[in-house]
Order: C-alpha cells, then structure tokens, then sequence
C-alpha cells in the first residue's frame, strides 16, 4: 500500500541533513528503510517529512580506530555480519546481524538503524548493550556520545532527540569474547527474537574476571542482567556456574507476554539463551 | 520527483511523487509487471528485485532511493530467448504450482547463486528465507536452485527424483 503523501529531502552531507532535521517540524530519519517503510505502508505512522540520510559521504564504512571499531549510519547488517574485525572484536553482534530478518533485509537495514528504532525484539540492541557500545549522536548543535546502558530508555524510544542522527556506533576493543543467542519467531534464529541473550565476558587466571549480559525480547527494552553478572565473575566459568548465574537473569526484569510467548514462557527462554550464550562466550574466551 | 534509473540494461526517466514505492515504479510506470506485491508487511520476498548487484523487496523501497541504481527484473534475466539457468531449473524440477511467488524466489536464488555457486541445501534454504511459497512446500524450489547452480557450474544437474526412483 502506499504511504501517505510525504516530503523527501537527500541531503548531500551531515550538516545539511543535521539543519533540514533542525528546521523542519516531524521530519524523519530514513536509513534502511526496513522498520520505517513498513510502518508507513501500513500507515500506522506517517511522518511529514523523511530525511533519507543514504546518500551522505562517509557513512558507510566500519573502521578500526585503535581502541574501538566504528561503524557508520549507513552500514548494512549484512556489512556488520561479514566483516572480519567485527568478528574478532564483537562476535555477539556479528551473530545478531546475520541473524536480522532475512537476506533482503539484511541487503537494506542497518545496524545503527536497529538500534535507533530500538524495537524490543531487536538482535543487535541487546549486543550493542553487552558489548559496551558507545552511541554517537550529531545534531545541528553538536556532537555528543551516550553509554549503551543511557541509550534505551524504553520501548521503541532512546535517547537520541528528535533533531539527532545517529552517526556512528562504536564498540571498544577489549579482550574477552562476546555471543549471541535467540529463539526465533519463525523458529530457530529467524525473524525477531522470542527472546535472545547478548553477552560479553572476560577470563583471566581460570576465572570470570568481569562480564555483561544483556537480554532481548522479554522487557520493554534491551535490559542489562545484573544478578547473572553478580553470579558469575569471580566462578571457573563451568557449566554449573554458568547455569546458576542463568537462573538469575530476571532479577530487576519485568516480562510482557505478547503474540509470541507468554510471560513464563519468555522468563524461561530468557535463562536458556543466557545459559547458551555464556558456554559459547567461556568457551572462546578460554 | 526526478528519478532515473537503469533497468534491465536500459535507462529510464520518470517523474514520481516521493510515496511511490520502487515496486510501483517497476509496475505502473515502466510495465514491467513481473514483480508481484504478496504483502504489505514486507515479508513475502514477491517483489525482490536485484539493485546494484544486492536482492532487495522492491515494495519496501522508495523509487526515489533507486536515483541512479541498476535494477534487474525478472524480465531482464532471459537472454536472446535462452531461459536464465534459475528459471531453467524452476521449469524443470517443478519449482512452481501458482507461480505467485515464483519471480521473487528466482530473484532471490540469482542473488545467491551469485553469492556462492555451490549452496549446500541449508545454505539455499538460509538463502531464500525473505521468499515465502504458499503453495510447493519449497521442495522442488530448493531442487530447482541445485539444477541452476550445476548448470552455471558447468556441471550436468542431478537427475529428478521422480526418475531416481525415490519417493
Ligand atoms: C521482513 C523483516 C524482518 C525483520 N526481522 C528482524 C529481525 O529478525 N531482527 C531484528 O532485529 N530486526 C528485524 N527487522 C527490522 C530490521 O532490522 C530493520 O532494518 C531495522 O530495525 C531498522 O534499520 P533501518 O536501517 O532499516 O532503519 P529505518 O527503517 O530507516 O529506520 C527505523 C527508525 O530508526 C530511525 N533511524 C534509523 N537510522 C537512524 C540514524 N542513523 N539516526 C537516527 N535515527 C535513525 C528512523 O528515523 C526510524 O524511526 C526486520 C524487518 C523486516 C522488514
Ligand atoms: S510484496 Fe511482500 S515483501 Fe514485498
Ligand atoms: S507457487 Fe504458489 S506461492 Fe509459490
């Protein structure tokens, strides 16, 4: 179906797009398109405006910068899953990626317009978050960065303003190893996620020295797992450690059933996905 | 809206308002009615086309983003009167009941096909997993991407399963 009537503007540079979003009331990003696009065909939002910040310079690259990996506006998840540094330095979300709707979408959306759109099923939220991503956001005004853990502030909305585009995402080089686990909704890791684990761990003299985990799917956003973190740093990292630290994954969460999974259900695929993400992180941080 | 784009090797220029999707342009304005519309939830993979060499669902992209891209259609994939060999193997393993789907999953498995010549069966299940069939049960499809992938490989395709023999 088409979408209601529109404006389109495609900037040729960042401070052109920075002052169309400062001067133009309900004007919109545009990135991939996928979350968008389907919104507006189904005419459950309609924007005035659309910025389709595509054709910018620069935007489209992941590069390595010493200390973190940045990876810009416009790279594709497709990008995000096959390259090689994301791989080493941030398994969990190169596994997110690929696992991000199908080919096609994949093809199209983009990484930070995933996280941008922060839906609650989302894959690479929950990785940015365990990873310790930090979140660059240019406005007319500035540039300002936001920690992962400030970025989601609830469902479908973070802490980007309204005249803010979300740049670049970057994730610090920090040893360890990272992964990423989900159940489907159309079974096994495609679609958005029933419910999904994100962590992050480091091992040093035979045990947990620190970790983040993060979960996707069962609260209102991307939500850090304390009690796990808690349970597990300081342990061997065995498979007993990791499935005690799992039962704690829903300390301080509250769980929403939806189409998809009742609320114990979802608390139970939770603590599974935490628990099989863990063995996979210890096992390639050892 | 300006646009202009090339599709299937030849240019086209149009003007279209900026809501016009690249699937409406394809459709209505150039005629090329190959390309289906299954859905409006952007799931069915009926409208994939292939743009600047990457598959995409043309019902969920702005003709307007398409500026300057190179489209393949599924009009644009037969050559000289020669079927391309995807639609080949979709002819001659059965890959279609409708057909309804059927330019979307030939898009899809061209786009793969060129990603990697040799799919093991999960890797073309992986690969056409934005296509939906409602009718074929994805069977024959996945046999008719194995004929095509040994054709452009030069190989002989492996023989039906109906002439093998097994059920
Ligand atoms: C069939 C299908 C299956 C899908 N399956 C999954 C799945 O399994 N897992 C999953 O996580 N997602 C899934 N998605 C969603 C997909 O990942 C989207 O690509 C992603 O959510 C949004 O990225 P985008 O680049 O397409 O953003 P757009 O759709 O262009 O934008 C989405 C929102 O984010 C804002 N935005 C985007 N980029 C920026 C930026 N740089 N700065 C500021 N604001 C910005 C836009 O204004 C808009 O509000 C699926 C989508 C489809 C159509
Ligand atoms: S028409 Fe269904 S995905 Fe495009
Ligand atoms: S052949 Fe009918 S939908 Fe696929």
């Amino acid at each position: 179906m088409y979408p209601r009537s529109f404006e389109y503007v495609s900037p040729g540079s960042l401070d052109e797009a920075t002052s169309v979003l400062a001067s133009t009331e309900g004007a919109k990003v545009l990135a991939g398109g996928m979350s968008l696009l389907p919104l507006m065909k189904l005419r459950l939002f309609s924007p005035d405006v659309l910025v389709d910040i595509g054709r910018i310079p620069g935007l489209s690259s992941i590069s390595d910068r010493g200390d973190h990996l940045a990876i810009g506006a416009m790279v594709s998840h497709a990008a995000t899953a096959s390259d090689s540094a994301i791989a080493e330095h941030a398994a969990a979300l190169a596994t997110a990626a690929s696992w991000t709707g199908d080919v096609q979408v994949r093809n199209q959306g983009t990484t930070c317009g995933s996280i941008a759109h922060a839906d609650i099923a989302a894959d690479q939220p929950s990785a940015a978050l365990a990873l310790g991503a930090t979140m660059v956001a240019a406005s007319a005004g500035g540039v300002r960065e936001i920690a992962a853990s400030d970025f989601f502030v609830d469902t479908l909305t973070t802490a980007l303003e309204p005249g803010e585009i979300l740049t670049e995402i970057r994730i610090p080089k920090q040893g360890g190893a990272s992964a990423y686990e989900k159940l489907g909704r159309r079974g096994g890791h495609t679609d958005y996620a029933v419910a999904g684990a994100a962590v992050w761990l480091d091992v040093s003299d035979g045990a947990v020295s620190s970790a983040r985990v993060a979960l996707t799917g069962v609260g209102a956003k991307p939500t850090l797992a304390e009690g796990v973190v808690e349970a597990l740093v300081g342990t061997d990292g065995s498979d007993s450690a990791i499935a005690a630290a799992s039962e704690r994954a829903l300390e301080g969460v509250t769980v929403l059933d939806d189409l998809f999974g009742t609320v114990e259900y979802k608390a139970h695929l939770a603590k599974v996905m935490t628990r099989r993400a863990l063995q996979q992180a210890v096992a390639a941080a050892t | 809206m300006h646009v202009s784009l090339t599709v299937n090797g030849q240019r086209a220029v149009t003007d279209v308002e900026p809501r016009t999707l690249l699937v409406h342009l394809l459709r209505e304005e150039l005629g090329l009615t190959g390309t289906h519309v299954g859905c409006d939830t952007s799931y069915c993979g009926a409208c994939t086309v292939i743009l600047d060499g990457k598959t995409v669902k043309s019902c969920t992209m702005l003709a307007v983003q398409a500026q300057g891209a190179d489209v393949t259609t599924i009009e644009g994939l037969a050559a000289n009167g020669d079927l391309h060999p995807v639609q080949e193997g979709f002819w001659e393993r059965h890959g279609l009941q409708c057909g309804f789907c059927t330019p979307g999953m030939i898009m899809s498995a061209v786009g793969l096909l060129s990603d990697n010549g040799s799919p093991s069966e999960d890797e073309i299940r992986h690969g056409l997993e934005g296509n939906l069939c409602r009718c074929t049960g994805y069977h024959n499809i996945v046999r008719a991407v194995e004929y095509a992938a040994a054709k452009m490989r030069g190989e002989e395709p492996p023989a039906p399963e109906w002439e093998e023999g097994s059920a």
